[in-house]
């Protein structure tokens, strides 16, 4: 019995969290909806007023990505009981692969959320597609970050009772730079700056969230 | 022939590495649940080949010993080896895979089919997938691979994880009350798999409240009282009343 690579371990555990999330139909069947719902409501609340509406929209958006992103990456699915945990430890799987393919699933799912909600955020504000090419970079950094994140929380406030509490009040703080940086890019191709450093920003805080679960993985499963 | 009564042996590993003379060696042993003492001054040798049924009160610590017997739990005092490896150290990463655990709840995601759950073992595990069918016919879930987990009885969910074991091969095997759930006819495959374990020079741990089932399924039987283990006599010896003669 030769055990896979770390590398097969991970895309067969992202799978599985995939297949899960596809028959359970959380993120796109509830929370995507949601999200849009929620996109809706700001225009209600603001009133119709257009070019407020396309000056906002952008940030919007991605408030909307933040906040709905948590939910997706902090979903029942992903959630494994004590028994699956004590399964996946047994199999020998390190952590770090373990966490790596939970946090490949999750940002899949994460870009899959981001690209349903955008052409509503579009058809709603109708905001300036001039950074449109930069959104290309901007969506699966945001996603990888929002899900290395996410996954951490996760795992950290894994088996607590209040797991969809504690969850996004880790992430959300630590997601800030990604909001951040999302807008900015949007905002800088605007006033015709080069908005390369928010996209290093955005890389940086990826890197970081890499790096942590590369640390703590082992950590974080004893502290669970 | 009863499903259990034989198993795709094809599907047991070769190569497994040469056990020591005890599987399972504890001194001393106490942990402790957050804060509070569960086990305290427990001593436990399991010999290759060997099977250890564990009784005890609601509450006594029956479960925690499993999960540090799968090293899952360290020991906050005492010393202890298994398979080989220190309790409490990294080296135990390394056995884990030779060790299958069945606890009281199911290890199985529920929205997967039976035969997914047990492809997701052996993909994870380096485990032929081949062997899957053959060991859920073993265990007489063959018409059901393809059922959701969430659709099958306790007792199908039950014998899905035994078929794991199946596939596994374990050197140490772990069981807490594994004949829950069971229908006369599949209760006597919890034996089957034991027998095989032993054959294999492995060793079992089986905790049960079902001290008939227990008796018939292993070497001895102790006692947790506590958070100390102590040898019972068989059950055969009791007199109604009076205890343990």
């Amino acid at each position: 019995m030769t055990p896979p690579g770390p590398a097969r371990q991970a895309l067969e555990l992202a799978r599985k969290d995939l297949l899960l999330e596809g028959r359970a139909g959380e993120t796109l069947l509830v929370t995507a909806p949601f999200g849009g719902v929620a996109l809706l409501l700001f225009p209600l609340a603001i009133g119709t007023d257009v070019p407020l509406l396309r000056s906002v929209g952008y940030g919007i958006y991605w408030v909307v990505v933040l906040l709905f992103g948590v939910l997706v990456s902090l979903r029942q699915s992903a959630a494994d009981t004590p028994a699956q945990v004590a399964l996946l430890r047994l199999t020998g799987v390190h952590p770090v692969v373990r966490l790596t393919g939970r946090a490949a699933a999750n940002a899949l799912l994460l870009l899959a959320f981001e690209l349903t909600l955008l052409p509503v955020a579009v058809m709603i504000y109708d905001p300036p597609l001039d950074s449109w090419p930069w959104l290309l970079a901007v969506l699966p950094l945001v996603a990888a970050g929002l899900a290395v994140l996410g996954t951490l929380a996760g795992a950290l406030a894994q088996g607590l009772a209040g797991r969809t509490t504690l969850g996004p009040l880790l992430v959300v703080p630590l997601a800030l730079p990604l909001l951040l940086s999302a807008t900015q890019v949007a905002e800088a191709v605007r006033y015709g700056r080069e908005p390369w450093s928010w996209v290093a920003l955005l890389l940086l805080v990826d890197v970081v969230a890499a790096l942590a679960v590369a640390l703590f993985a082992r950590s974080l499963e004893e502290f669970s | 022939m009863s499903p259990a009564s034989r198993l795709p042996y094809d599907a047991c590993p070769a190569g497994r590495q040469a056990q020591p003379d005890a599987v399972i060696q504890l001194h001393g042993i106490a942990v402790a649940v957050e804060r509070t003492p569960v086990l305290r001054d427990l001593t436990l040798t399991v010999g290759a080949g060997e099977a250890v049924g564990v009784i005890g009160a609601n509450g006594s610590g029956k479960s925690t010993l499993l999960r540090l017997l799968a090293t899952l739990l360290s020991p906050a005092a005492g010393t202890g080896r298994v398979l080989g490896s220190a309790l409490g150290s990294r080296e135990c990463e390394k056995i884990r895979p030779q060790i299958a655990l069945i606890g009281h709840s199911p290890a199985l995601y529920s929205r997967l089919t039976l035969a997914e759950n047990l492809r997701f073992f052996c993909r994870l595990t380096g485990v032929d997938v081949s062997a899957v069918s053959s060991a859920l016919d073993a265990v007489g879930l063959g018409r059901a691979a393809d059922r959701p987990a969430d659709r099958c009885s306790q007792g199908m969910q039950r014998r899905a994880e035994l078929a794991r074991v199946i596939l596994s091969a374990p050197a140490l095997l772990l069981l807490d009350e594994p004949h829950a759930g069971l229908d006369s006819g599949s209760a006597g495959l919890v034996d089957v798999i034991i027998d095989e374990v032993r054959e294999r020079e492995g060793a079992a741990v089986v905790v049960s409240h079902d001290r008939a089932r227990l008796d018939a399924a292993v070497d001895r039987v102790l006692d947790l009282r506590e958070g100390s283990l102590r040898e019972v006599l068989p059950a055969a010896t009791m007199v109604p009343g009076q205890g343990f003669r």
